[in-house]
C-alpha cells in the first residue's frame, strides 16, 4: 500500500535517512523501532509530507505523493505530544478537523466512546492533563476511518486502563484490513499489535520481516529481548 | 479556509495576551484623553504609540505565537490540506486578533472622547501596519526552526524599520544634499512600511509643513489625494509580499 | 486740529449750499458721460439702475457721484472704466465690470489721481484689472466695496486695492478676492487698514513697501497665494488681524522683510506653512499672539536682532520657531508653548526649568529640505531629545526662561 523507494534525507551532516526501500502493507501492522536517532520520526514525517525528502520516492496505492497533499486523508496520525490551542475546547478541536478533513462520512467512535469524551467535550484544551491530551490525538487519528494509521509513541502518558483500550482498538483495526505503523519505545505494547518489524539504524533499514519470524531466529519469546539480541548482533558483525 | 481561520482565532481572541494588549491599549488611550485635554497632543502621543508600541508587539507576539503553534501546524499538515492553506489561515487569524485588539483598544476611546476624520485614519493605518508585522513575523517565523532566533530576527526587522532605516535616509539625504532628492526621498521613504504609516498621519496632521519646503513635486503630491492612495497601496503590499515570501519557503521546508 | 476742522468745513459746506443733483435713468434723456460733462464743482449725479457702456469716464469736478439699485459701469474689457482727477470727489454705489486689462497703463476700475479726500464706497468691483487704483492723493477714504476677479493667470491680475504716494487714508471694510495683491501700498504712511478681509488673492493679500507709521486692525487675510509681504517699513503697527491658511513653498501668514520699531499684537497665526517670516527685522514687539497648527510658527533668520516675542500662545505647530544661525539677539519670555515638557513646582504659573524653541530637527529641515519626510520618526525624536539634553548645534542663547504653564486666553 506504501511503497517506499531508495528514499535519502540529509539534515547538515545528520544522514537522517539513507537509500531506505521499503514495502508497507495493508493488513499488516508494522513496529516501528530503532535507537535514537535513527530516522524514524524523518521516515514517519516523509509519509506525512511535513519532511521533502532529498531523493527517493514514496508511493501511495501507487501513486507518488510528492507536492500532493489529497492522499493524506487516507492518513490518521497520531503525533507523539500533541499540542493544541489552548483556548479552543474539545468539541470545537473535533469540529475543527473535520472541517479541514471536509469529512462527511460516519465517525468511528469506539475510542470517543471508551474515553468518555461526551462528558469533555466542553473542556478547554489548556485544562487538559497530558493524557487527557493523548487521548484527544488518539480519537481525532481515528475518528476519520482513515486506511493508514500512523502512531508515534501512542501510549506514552496514557493510564494502563487506556493503554488496554487503545491496544484493543488497534487489533481491531488490523484486523478490519487498516495498515497500521506504529514507533514505540516500549516493547511490550508493541508485543501484542505489531505483526512486522521495521528496524532503522542510522538512516538504514537493518531488519524487516515479521515478529514471528524474528522471535524464532532469535530463539527469544519476547520481543524486547529478541530485539536486544539483533542489536547486540549488528553491533557485532 | 475560512472555517480553520475561525476556529485558530476563537482560540487567539480568548488568549491572555490579546485580551491583556486590548485593554492596555485602551487604558492609555483614555488616560491619554483625561491627562489632556487638547485632542492634538492626544492624536501625538497615540502616533507614537501607533508607530512604535504596534510593530513592535505585532512582530513579537505573532512570531512567538507561531512557534507555540509549531506542533499544531504539523498535526494540521498531517490532515488533508495544502499547507498554504494552513499558513494563510494562521496568517489571517493572527493578523486578525491584533488588529481588531489595535481597533478596539484605541478606536472604542477615541469614539468615546468624540473622534474627527484624523483619528479615524489613525485607526486604518494602525490596522494596517498591524497586518504588516504580522506578515514579517511570519517571514522571521519560517527563516528558522528555532523560536528564540526567529524572535531574534523578528526584533531586528522592529529596529530596522523604526530606527535604523531612517538615520540611514537621513546619512543619505545630507551626504547627497546638493542634488534634488524629492522624489529619490519619496521612494526611499516608501521602502519602509513605519515611514509610510507616519506619513499617512503626517498628511493629516503637519500638512501645513509639509506644503512648505519642498518643491513642487511634493505639493502636487501630497496636496491632492494621492499622497494619500500612494501611501496606502504601498502599506498593502508591505502587507502581502513578506506573507508571500514566507508562503514560498514555508512550502518548501521540512518541518 | 485748527486745520482738520477748516478742512471739515470745506468737505462739508460746498456740497450743502450750492448743489445741484442731476438723474441719470432709462427714462431720462441724460447719458452718464453727458451728466459729468453738465456737473459743476459739488453737484452729485444720481444714477438709477442700468448697464452703462460709456467708454472711459474721467472726472476732474469735485462731484458726487451716487448709484442706485446698483448700476453696472461696462469697461468692455477694453477701458479703464472711472478715472478721477479731482480733490473731494465721491463714488458710491456702482458696480464696475470687465475693465480693459493692460500692464502699462495699469488700467483699474476706478483710477484716482491727486483726488484728496476721495471717498469710494459700497462699490462692487467685478474682473477689474485693478480695482480701485490711488496715487498721489491723500486723505482717502475707501470702504465697504467688495472686489472680486478670477482670473487663473498672474499676468491677467492687476492689484484689489492699489495706493502709491498718499498719507493719511482709511482703508476699511472692503472685501478683496482673487487679484494679484488684495491691498498694495508703496509709499503710503499714517494710513488706517481696518476690517478688511482678503482672501484668495494670486499673491499677496496686504503687500506694502516704504509705508511707515500705518495701522492694519482686525482684518483677515486668509488663503492668498504666498499670504502677507510688508518690507522695508518703520514703526507698523499691526493689531487683531487673522492670518490664516496660506500654504505653500514660500507662503506665509506674515512676511517681515527690513521692517524695525513695529508692533505686533493680538494677531492669529493659524493652519500657515509658515506663521511668520522674519528676515532682516528689529526692534520689533510680538505680544499676545496666537500660533496654531502652523509649520513654522516663527521662522527668525539670523539677520533679526532686538525682537521680543512675549505672552504669545504657540499651539500645535510642526516647529515653534526655526532659524538658520547660532547667534540669536532676540528674546523670548513668558510664551506659552504646548511641547514644554518641564514643572512647576513653585506654582507659580511659570515653568522652572526654560524651554528652547529651536529644534535640532528643524535646524535640518532648513539644511535638507526633503528630511522633512522624517519628521516625527522615532529616530527624529531621539535626535531632539539628545539636543534638548546637550545642546550643540541648536542656538543656546535662544530660549523662554520662564515659559507660562497654561495658555493665555487669547482672543
Amino acid at each position: 500500500m506504501i511503497s517506499v523507494n531508495q528514499l535519502s534525507k540529509r539534515f547538515g551532516k545528520l544522514q537522517a535517512l539513507d537509500a531506505l526501500s521499503l514495502e508497507l502493507q495493508a493488513g499488516c501492522s508494522y513496529a516501528l523501532i530503532g535507537p535514537n536517532g535513527s530516522g524514524k520520526t524523518t521516515f514517519i514525517k516523509s509519509i506525512l509530507g511535513l519532511v521533502l525528502p532529498d531523493s527517493g520516492t514514496i508511493h501511495m496505492d501507487g501513486e507518488n505523493i510528492s507536492k500532493h497533499w489529497q492522499y493524506r486523508d487516507k492518513i490518521g496520525y497520531m503525533p507523539q505530544i500533541g499540542h493544541y490551542p489552548e483556548n479552543i475546547r474539545i468539541g470545537q478541536l473535533l469540529n475543527m478537523v473535520q472541517d479541514i478533513r471536509q469529512y462527511h462520512g460516519a465517525f468511528d467512535d469506539h475510542l470517543y466512546k471508551a474515553f468518555r469524551f461526551d462528558q469533555l467535550l466542553n473542556k478547554r484544551m489548556h485544562t487538559l492533563s497530558g493524557g487527557t491530551r493523548q487521548k484527544v490525538s488518539a480519537v481525532l487519528a481515528f475518528m476519520f476511518k482513515p486506511d493508514v494509521l500512523i502512531l508515534d509513541e501512542p501510549t506514552a502518558g496514557l493510564d494502563p486502563l487506556s493503554v488496554e483500550l487503545l491496544k484493543d482498538k488497534i487489533q481491531l483495526e488490523k484486523e478490519a484490513g487498516k495498515l497500521i505503523l506504529i514507533s514505540s519505545h516500549i516493547m511490550s505494547d508493541l508485543d501484542h499489535i505489531a505483526s512486522e518489524m521495521v528496524y532503522l539504524y542510522e538512516g538504514k533499514l537493518l531488519y524487516n520481516d515479521s515478529i514471528q519470524k524474528l522471535k524464532a531466529e532469535t530463539g527469544e519469546e519476547r520481543l524486547g529481548r529478541a530485539i536486544a539480541k539483533l542489536m547486540s548482533d549488528s553491533v557485532n558483525s | 479556509m475560512l472555517k480553520i481561520i475561525r476556529y485558530i482565532l476563537l482560540d487567539l481572541l480568548r488568549s491572555r495576551f490579546t485580551l491583556f494588549y486590548t485593554l492596555l491599549l485602551f487604558l492609555s488611550t483614555v488616560g491619554l484623553y483625561q491627562i489632556d485635554g487638547d485632542p492634538g497632543k492626544v492624536m501625538l502621543s497615540l502616533l507614537n504609540i501607533l508607530l512604535m508600541v504596534v510593530p513592535l508587539v505585532s512582530i513579537v507576539f505573532s512570531t512567538i505565537h507561531f512557534h507555540n503553534s509549531y506542533e499544531f501546524i504539523e498535526l494540521m499538515l498531517s490532515q488533508p490540506v495544502p499547507r498554504s492553506r494552513v499558513l494563510f489561515a494562521e496568517f489571517f487569524a493572527t493578523a486578525l486578533s491584533l488588529g481588531l485588539a489595535f481597533m478596539v483598544g484605541i478606536g472604542v476611546p477615541m469614539l468615546l472622547f468624540g473622534a474627527g476624520g484624523g483619528s479615524l485614519i489613525l485607526v486604518g493605518t494602525g490596522f494596517l501596519l498591524t497586518i504588516v508585522f504580522v506578515s514579517l513575523a511570519f517571514l522571521a517565523s519560517v527563516l528558522t526552526r528555532d523560536k528564540a532566533r526567529a524572535i531574534g530576527i523578528a526584533l531586528l526587522f522592529w529596529f530596522y524599520f523604526s530606527l535604523i532605516y531612517d538615520a540611514f535616509v537621513l546619512w543619505l539625504l545630507y551626504s547627497f544634499s546638493d542634488y534634488p532628492l524629492d522624489q529619490p526621498t519619496l521612494i526611499l521613504v516608501s521602502l519602509n512600511p513605519i515611514d509610510l504609516a507616519r506619513i499617512v498621519m503626517m498628511l493629516q496632521m503637519d500638512i501645513s509643513a509639509l506644503m512648505g519646503y519642498t518643491g513642487a513635486f511634493f505639493r502636487n503630491f501630497f496636496g491632492s489625494y494621492q499622497g494619500i492612495l500612494f501611501s496606502l497601496s504601498a502599506l498593502l503590499i508591505w502587507a502581502v509580499w513578506p506573507i508571500a515570501v514566507a508562503n514560498r519557503i514555508f512550502n518548501k521546508k521540512d518541518l | 486740529m485748527y486745520f482738520r476742522t477748516l478742512l471739515f468745513l470745506l468737505i462739508i459746506f460746498p456740497g450743502c449750499t450750492y448743489a445741484r443733483v442731476l438723474e441719470v435713468s432709462p427714462a431720462s434723456r441724460l447719458s452718464l458721460a453727458g451728466a459729468i460733462g453738465l456737473a459743476k464743482n459739488g453737484d452729485t449725479v444720481v444714477v438709477i439702475g442700468g448697464r452703462h457702456r460709456s467708454g472711459n469716464l474721467l472726472i476732474q469736478k469735485s462731484m458726487t457721484l451716487l448709484g442706485k439699485n446698483k448700476p453696472v459701469l461696462d469697461g468692455e474689457g477694453k477701458y479703464e472704466i472711472l478715472t478721477i482727477q479731482a480733490a473731494r470727489v465721491k463714488v458710491s454705489g456702482f458696480r464696475f465690470e470687465r475693465s480693459g486689462r493692460s500692464n502699462i497703463d495699469d488700467y483699474a476700475g476706478l483710477k484716482a489721481q491727486g483726488a484728496d479726500f476721495l471717498e469710494v464706497s459700497h462699490n462692487e468691483f467685478s474682473e477689474t484689472f485693478f480695482g480701485i487704483h490711488v496715487s498721489k492723493s491723500n486723505f482717502v477714504h475707501i470702504h465697504h466695496n467688495q472686489l472680486k476677479a478670477s482670473s487663473l493667470l498672474e499676468y491677467e491680475l492687476g492689484n484689489g486695492i492699489h495706493l502709491w504716494k498718499c498719507h493719511s487714508a482709511r482703508i476699511h471694510r472692503n472685501r478683496i478676492e482673487g487679484h494679484r495683491d488684495g491691498i498694495y501700498f508703496e509709499f503710503v504712511t499714517k494710513t488706517s487698514i481696518q476690517s478688511n478681509y482678503s482672501y484668495k488673492n494670486k499673491r499677496y493679500g496686504l503687500h506694502f513697501m516704504f509705508s511707515n507709521d500705518n495701522s492694519y486692525r482686525n482684518n483677515t487675510f486668509r488663503n492668498n497665494g504666498a499670504g502677507v509681504a510688508v518690507m522695508y517699513t518703520a514703526r507698523v503697527h499691526m493689531e487683531g488681524n487673522t492670518f490664516d491658511q496660506n500654504w505653500g513653498a514660500s507662503s506665509y501668514g506674515l512676511l517681515l522683510k527690513d521692517i524695525r520699531d513695529s508692533e505686533v499684537l493680538n494677531n492669529r497665526f493659524t493652519g500657515n506653512t509658515s506663521g511668520v517670516y522674519m528676515e532682516g527685522t528689529s526692534r520689533t514687539r510680538f505680544e499676545r499672539n496666537t500660533f496654531k497648527n502652523n509649520g513654522w510658527a516663527v521662522q527668525l533668520q539670523a539677520s533679526c536682532d532686538g525682537n521680543s516675542f512675549h505672552r504669545n500662545n504657540f499651539i500645535g505647530n510642526t516647529f515653534d520657531i526655526a532659524t538658520n544661525g547660532s547667534l540669536v539677539l532676540n528674546t523670548t519670555d513668558h510664551n506659552y508653548w504646548d511641547k514644554y515638557q518641564g514643572y512647576d513646582l513653585n506654582r507659580d504659573g511659570t515653568g522652572d526649568i526654560p524651554f528652547y524653541p529651536v529644534s535640532l530637527f528643524s535646524m535640518i529641515v532648513e539644511r535638507i529640505p526633503p528630511a522633512m519626510l522624517l519628521w516625527r520618526s522615532f529616530m527624529v525624536f531621539l535626535l531632539n531629545r539628545a539636543e534638548s539634553v546637550l545642546p550643540a548645534i541648536t542656538p543656546e542663547d535662544l530660549k523662554d526662561h520662564s515659559p507660562s504653564m497654561k495658555p493665555y486666553d487669547l482672543r
